[in-house]
């Protein structure tokens, strides 16, 4: 990873120091849960990113692509999620064409782990990680400090209370894969219902040796009801002080099309 | 001192419409309560994508100016303006290197796909989150009000002269719910041969 730009830190620090508030990153206030069965993996996540109190996206995607066969749940921040599986995803394609081999959850794991652990929390990734690899079925949890656990069922983020409750209560060895589905579903539905953090719909994604199936919105318990009468505003309603046409054919093609300055606003120059 | 992203103040929103999409922004440049100019734009055009930044003004700047920079680039290296979809990458990546010093802006980006025309819309939070939406996308000090009002009046296929309203609209009243945005708008409409730039008449209060 080339690295981040800390060229901003003073800055935000001096100001954070006057008593500003950091700014409020898009959270996955969220559940995803993890259930091996048999002959596979199964991963499942709401689809709800709020930013505080706010619902800022109804149906966004928890479920990370890592590599063909391994998948990742991402909780907490959405940003670090989405970047920490994308950075680990790319490390790994290289590592697997360097060896000529498929990649290992395991490694995937490792990975993960060793950039969460250097980072010291301050990336705020909590992942599940879910996968199929010549040494078997896997399934760990990856916290934003460093520590894993290897689990046969295992639920993250803040619907993980809702979503752990169905799995201590439900639960059983040697689970088909359709039993599975059904109660991961069933773990995030809890999370969906229960805490205010998750909501909208259900994503699966179910990991077998011989493929991965993406269920997006396998369940979509919270579609919004159709208006029945239209708020179309009269044409005209707006009052236009200005109106400019830009044909596409007018902008050049290699120039940017700019808005040329008053007379007053010319630049001071010598002589 | 107060939070860095509402000191200034200022109000964005996109929407999707019938092969067409919609960019605005309010026109306020504030100190806290004091109002230092009334044309100060949000929203800025590279090629053919539309950048709306609201946030901090120092940053709004940087950040406009660093993208006119990176897209400027971008075109004379491969010889086609940038595309949305690329755009909404690149703004991603640009805000996330910062991670740990992040410039204080929620950025939208707006346009139509070069190849399909399909209308895209899409936002970020200050960290370069993006928030994929097939409806509308709002930022800025206003959001809360836009993100009901939108919620409200925003409909599927609104043609563009019906997109325009609707926008202003949920603009306009929703900057005069909020005191640190309005004193007039821009509105792009975006469609597939041309863009409408419209200015409108607000509260100047």
């Amino acid at each position: 990873m080339p690295g981040f730009d800390f060229s901003n830190y003073n800055r935000n620090a001096a100001l954070h120091a006057q008593g500003m508030p950091l700014p409020k990153a898009t959270s996955t206030g969220t559940t995803i849960v993890g259930c091996i069965f048999d002959g596979g993996v199964v991963i499942a996540a709401d689809t709800r990113a709020t930013s505080g109190p706010i619902v800022a996206d109804k149906n966004c995607e928890k479920l990370h692509y890592i590599a063909p066969q391994i998948w990742c749940a991402g909780a907490g921040t959405a940003a670090d999620t989405e970047f920490t599986t994308a950075l680990i995803s790319s490390q790994l394609e290289l590592h697997a064409m360097s060896t000529g081999r498929k990649p290992r959850v395991v490694t995937c794991m490792t990975m993960l782990k060793q950039h969460l652990f250097r980072y010291q929390g301050h990336i705020g990734a909590y992942l599940v990680v879910a996968g199929v690899d010549p040494t078997g079925t896997h399934l760990f949890t990856v916290h934003a400090h460093g520590s894993t656990d290897k689990l046969p069922y295992v639920t993250m983020g803040s619907g993980s209370l809702a979503a752990m409750s169905v799995f201590e209560s439900k639960w059983k060895a040697e689970l088909t894969q359709e039993e599975a589905v059904e109660l991961a579903s069933q773990a995030i539905l809890a999370g969906i219902w229960n805490d205010l953090g998750s909501g909208s719909n259900v994503d699966v994604a179910v990991i077998t040796p011989e493929k991965t199936t993406l269920k997006r919105n396998l369940i979509k318990p919270n579609e919004k009801v159709p208006k029945q009468q239209s708020y179309k505003f009269a044409r005209g309603t707006t009052a236009v002080l200005n109106e400019k046409i830009i044909k596409k054919s007018e902008i050049g093609r290699y120039v940017s099309v700019q808005e040329v300055p008053l007379e007053s606003d010319k630049m001071e120059v010598d002589s | 001192m107060s939070d860095p992203s509402s000191i200034n103040g200022g109000a964005c929103v996109a929407m999707v419409g019938k092969d067409c999409v919609a960019i605005a922004c309010d026109l306020r440049l504030g100190m806290q309560a004091l109002t230092i100019s009334n044309n100060f734009p949000k929203v800025f055009q590279y090629g053919d994508v539309f950048l709306g930044l609201t946030g901090l003004a120092t940053d709004v700047n940087t950040v406009s100016d660093l993208f006119r920079y990176k897209t400027n680039m971008y075109r004379l290296r491969e010889e086609r303006p940038i595309a949305p979809r690329t755009m909404a990458n690149l703004v991603s990546s640009s805000l996330y290197e910062r991670r740990f010093g992040p410039y204080f802006v929620s950025p939208v980006v707006a346009g139509l796909d070069p190849k399909t025309s399909k209308p895209f819309i899409c936002g970020f939070d200050s960290i370069g989150c993006i928030d994929f939406a097939k409806d509308f996308i709002v930022s800025g000090t206003a959001s809360d009000q836009l993100f009901g009002i939108c919620e409200g009046l925003w409909e599927a296929d609104l043609e563009p002269d019906d997109l325009f309203e609707t926008i202003s609209q949920a603009l306009l009243n929703a900057v005069d719910r909020d005191a640190l945005s309005g004193w007039g708008a821009h509105v792009y409409i975006i469609e597939k041969d041309k863009v409408t730039k419209r200015l409108l008449k607000g509260r100047q209060d």
